[in-house]
């Protein structure tokens, strides 16, 4: 039986009906068109799922979008500026070449966001810590915290 | 990877959830992170009929204190054990292994209650909990029981629940005075991995004597459950601190252990990776110069 749930989803405040055993990615991709979070290994391996769920990084892979109602979920969609603008994070990842075929990008943007609102000058280390559940199979990892650090960088201390 | 459908069940008391217990039996499965339990259904290894949502249920959240003992709810996740101010001094250990489990978007889902339940035996809060001595609290529409973890974890996948209870908490004493500690992990790489081999140490000292006095070592993913190594412990509790009685210790504690072969090591590695594990860990803890390892 479908359940209703309220989720605000990138700000908007969203009325869903949802199976019990619908995940939470599955109800962004397929009911909301929200294609920014990707289905990699779906079991909690790569990360390329992750959103922010009341701010805090989770994996809508393995989590099921009855168990969040009421909650706030940002998505990489949710990132733009009203002006259609791109996030800072955003364009440092293509100066950087950070993107390749783009398959991990909303993830890592997600958790470079997280990292960076709670500790805006992190070390290469922690950085690389923090991005440690979400592969990526073309960069080499490499570009990807050059351009976190750049953002860290140039924001104001 | 899609889930097959269910029934999800949203009680708002722990009374509720009892009954629902009593109702279903094994029909229904309580549901905190999911981070186990989704991955075990997608992969078809279990199919519950339904679910029963634990995570609305206020009184299985927060760590308290008490005059000498913390009390951690079963809902406990990961990131809170690592930000908790309460978990200082030896009860520190428990946020240091946190630390090492899979990923942060796992540490923001995973929860204490469900690694212990789920008894796998390279949980990584156990052998930290063994350590620490922890009792978990059980409950069920016949009230609260409370058994020591060690009694609680009887198998792979194995524990002392019964149908009709739930974990609700997990009671810490107060560790000894001058605890020292650490928690080493070793997985084939150095994130996102289950422990081919953990070790929890946690010791205390008599610097005049330079002796050991109180001793703790736990083994995590070398036997069924993760186990404490009380030859080796016994070894060294009471005795003079040196290099020698360390690695005689920790070759005690690589034959009192019962690894397996599986796919992710072999037996005889693991039994070789005690050795110098434990070796390892208690040096690190007693502040001995230990080569860097990045684990
Ligand atoms: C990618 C990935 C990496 C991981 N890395 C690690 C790691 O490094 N170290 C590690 O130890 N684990 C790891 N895990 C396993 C898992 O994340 C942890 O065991 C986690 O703590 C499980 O908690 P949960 O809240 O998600 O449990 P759930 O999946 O919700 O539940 C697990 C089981 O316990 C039962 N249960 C849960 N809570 C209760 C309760 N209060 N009372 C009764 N029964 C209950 C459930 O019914 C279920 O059977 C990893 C998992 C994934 C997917
Ligand atoms: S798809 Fe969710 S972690 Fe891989
Ligand atoms: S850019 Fe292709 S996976 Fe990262």
């Amino acid at each position: 039986m479908k359940k209703q749930i309220a989720l605000t989803v990138n700000g908007v405040k969203r009325e869903l009906l949802v199976n019990p055993q619908d995940l939470l990615l599955n109800v962004l991709r397929e009911q909301l068109g929200l294609t920014g979070a990707k289905y990699g290994c779906g079991i909690g391996e790569c990360g390329s799922c992750t959103v922010l769920l009341d701010g805090e990084p989770i994996l809508s892979c393995m989590t099921l979008a009855v168990a969040v109602n009421g909650s706030e979920v940002t998505t990489i969609e949710g990132l733009l500026g009203s002006d259609g603008s791109l996030h800072p994070i955003q364009e440092s990842f293509l100066e950087h070449g950070a993107v390749q075929c783009g398959f991990c990008t909303p993830g890592m943007i997600l958790m470079a966001k997280n990292l960076l609102d709670k500790n805006p000058h992190p070390s290469e280390e922690e950085i690389r810590e923090h991005i440690r559940g979400n592969l990526c199979r073309c960069t080499g990892y490499t570009q990807i915290v050059q351009a976190i650090k750049e953002v860290s960088l140039t924001r104001k201390a | 990877m899609r889930l097959k459908p269910f029934e999800f069940l949203n009680p708002s008391s722990l009374e509720d959830v009892f009954e629902l217990l009593v109702r279903y039996g094994n029909e229904a499965k309580c549901l905190a992170g999911g981070t186990d339990l989704l991955v075990q259904m997608k992969q078809r290894r279990i199919l519950p009929k339904r679910l029963i949502n634990l995570l609305p249920l206020s009184e299985l959240k927060g760590i308290h204190k008490a005059e000498d003992s913390l009390r951690i709810g079963a809902l406990t996740r990961h990131v809170d054990l690592e930000r908790s101010a309460f978990l200082e001094k030896g009860w520190n250990l428990l946020a240091l292994a946190a630390t090492k489990i899979g990923s942060p978007q796992i540490r923001h889902l995973g929860t204490i209650g469900g690694n212990l339940c789920n008894a796998s035996p390279s949980a990584d809060t156990a052998p930290p909990l063994l350590v620490l001595h922890a009792t978990v609290c059980l409950s069920s529409l016949k009230g609260n029981r409370q058994i020591p973890l060690e009694a609680f974890l009887t198998g792979p996948g194995q524990t002392g629940l019964r149908e009709d209870e739930i974990l609700k908490e997990v009671i810490l004493p107060k560790p000894p005075e001058g605890s020292l500690f650490t928690y080493l992990k070793l997985g084939r790489r150095k994130s996102m991995d289950l422990a081919l081999v953990s070790v929890a140490v946690l010791v205390t000292i008599n610097p005049e004597r330079k002796t050991f006095e109180q001793v703790r070592l736990a083994l995590g993913s070398v036997a069924p459950t993760p186990i404490r190594a009380r030859a080796a412990e016994k070894q060294l509790g009471g005795n003079l601190i040196g290099e020698e009685a360390i690695r005689e210790a920790a070759e005690t504690a690589a034959q009192e252990c019962q690894p397996m072969t599986d796919l992710r090591a072999t037996a005889e590695y693991r039994r070789e990776m005690v050795k110098v594990l434990v070796e390892r860990a208690v040096k690190q803890s007693l502040g001995f110069p230990i080569p860097p390892t990045g684990i």
